[in-house]
């Protein structure tokens, strides 16, 4: 009797878990339509410049001369640079590399980020992979995040990459450094309020517009690298850029920001 | 003893001033106590917004133990508080945070 229900009770369980996702993505969403009710909750893309009017005039003449541009460029030349066996990133990726929208991807058992993604490709192609800090995978991921441009965030949570998502979101709202900081804390509980000068954005939105040219770095830097720099400044142990904990968080967070529009890369200060 | 009582008298006013200047520095130091990262304090500069400011503390805390323990461990009256356990973490040491509470206690 039990056995013969076995596999509708697990179908029910697993398609909860799903909806749990579904369910994260509403409730992320209503907590800052709530909690920032004079602007649509889209706008969080644009982080702290949709909370702050000062801080969005700057920004905006900043883009007028987008310091990203260059990167978009020399990224473009490379991505069009045959792969030494005549093949090239066209073979990997479709559109023109306008595929930003469809990654992370849960594959082979893994988080498959935009940048592990064009390692595979590279080495399925004989080619080295690049260090992720580099400026050639920064140039790349500039390009195809441009590409990308106005593509609605479209990644699906498969049930064998429940657990990855629910490792993400448990680092997410996990409290840690000397500081005892979980990333909620900061972007959630007082978010828009400032540290200092700071104005805390969102975390709905943090995802679309990534590599991101920033005054501090001098350069365009990945959202890994912008973890690590949150996880430094609370006194905790910054990870490795594409770290396993890293690519599990970035799941998490561009899962519940499906439908959000990309607009890489981006300036900020 | 007269004399003893007199000198304590007149010595231990210095002292607590210096604790509180101390304490001012570690509220203020931004890899310290940093506590203007989230309060508006008297003297601070570019203050944040994230808690409270930090006036009439006598008045919100008679209580200087109270005090002491919010700032030993805010997550003792509130475990969702956002406000570093400098004492319970580390972040400064049992005589800086008396020196903190000191410098707090007299705004
Ligand atoms: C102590 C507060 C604090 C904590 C904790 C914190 N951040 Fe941040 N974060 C900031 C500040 C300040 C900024 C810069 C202003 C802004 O955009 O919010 C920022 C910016 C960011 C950005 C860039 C936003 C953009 O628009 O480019 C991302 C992404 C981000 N944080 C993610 C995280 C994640 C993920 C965690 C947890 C691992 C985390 N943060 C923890 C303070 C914090």
């Amino acid at each position: 009797m039990f056995v013969r229900f076995l596999p509708v009770l697990f179908m029910i369980l697993s398609s909860a878990s799903m909806a749990d996702v579904e369910a994260d993505r509403e409730a992320f969403r209503a907590f800052y339509a709530k909690r920032f009710s004079s602007i649509p909750v889209e706008a969080h893309v644009d982080g702290v410049y949709a909370l702050d009017e000062a801080k969005r005039a700057q920004w905006l003449e900043m883009e007028e001369f987008p310091p990203y541009e260059f990167s978009v460029d020399d990224g473009e030349a490379l991505y069009d640079e045959p792969f030494t066996d005549g093949s090239g990133y066209g073979d990997c990726f479709a559109d023109g590399g306008a595929v930003k929208h469809l990654y992370p991807r849960f594959e082979g058992g893994e988080v498959v980020t935009m940048e592990v993604a064009v390692n595979q490709c590279r080495v399925q192609h004989g080619m080295e992979s690049l260090a992720y800090d580099s400026e050639e995978m920064m140039q790349l991921t500039s390009y195809i995040a441009y590409a990308s441009r106005d593509q609605l965030i479209d990644i699906k949570v498969p049930e064998d990459a429940l657990p990855a998502y629910e490792r993400g979101k448990q680092f997410y709202y996990s409290r840690r450094g000397q500081l005892n900081f979980s990333c909620s804390h900061c972007h959630m509980q007082i978010v828009g309020s400032q540290l200092r000068a700071e104005v805390l954005s969102a975390s709905y939105g943090h995802v679309t517009h990534w590599p991101t040219y920033r005054l501090k770095w001098q350069e365009v830097g990945s959202l890994h690298r912008r973890f690590a720099e949150c996880n430094g400044q609370v006194g905790a142990e910054a990870l490795p850029l594409q770290s396993q904990p890293y690519r599990e968080l970035e799941y998490f967070l561009t899962a519940i920001a499906r439908g959000l529009l990309l607009n890489g890369p981006a300036s900020r200060k | 003893m007269k004399k003893v009582l007199f000198l304590l008298a007149v010595v231990s006013p210095i002292v607590m001033a210096d604790d509180i200047n101390k304490g001012r520095e570690l509220a203020f130091d931004r890899s310290r106590g940093n506590c203007l990262a989230c309060h508006m304090m008297e003297g601070g500069e570019m203050p944040g917004n994230v808690a409270p400011p930090l006036i009439a503390m006598k008045t919100r805390f008679p209580e200087r133990s109270v005090l002491r323990e919010q700032v030993w461990d805010a997550t003792i009256r509130n475990p969702e508080s956002v406000m570093p356990p400098y004492g319970r973490h580390g972040v400064l040491t049992e005589e800086e945070i008396d020196q903190v509470v000191d410098f707090v206690h007299s705004l």
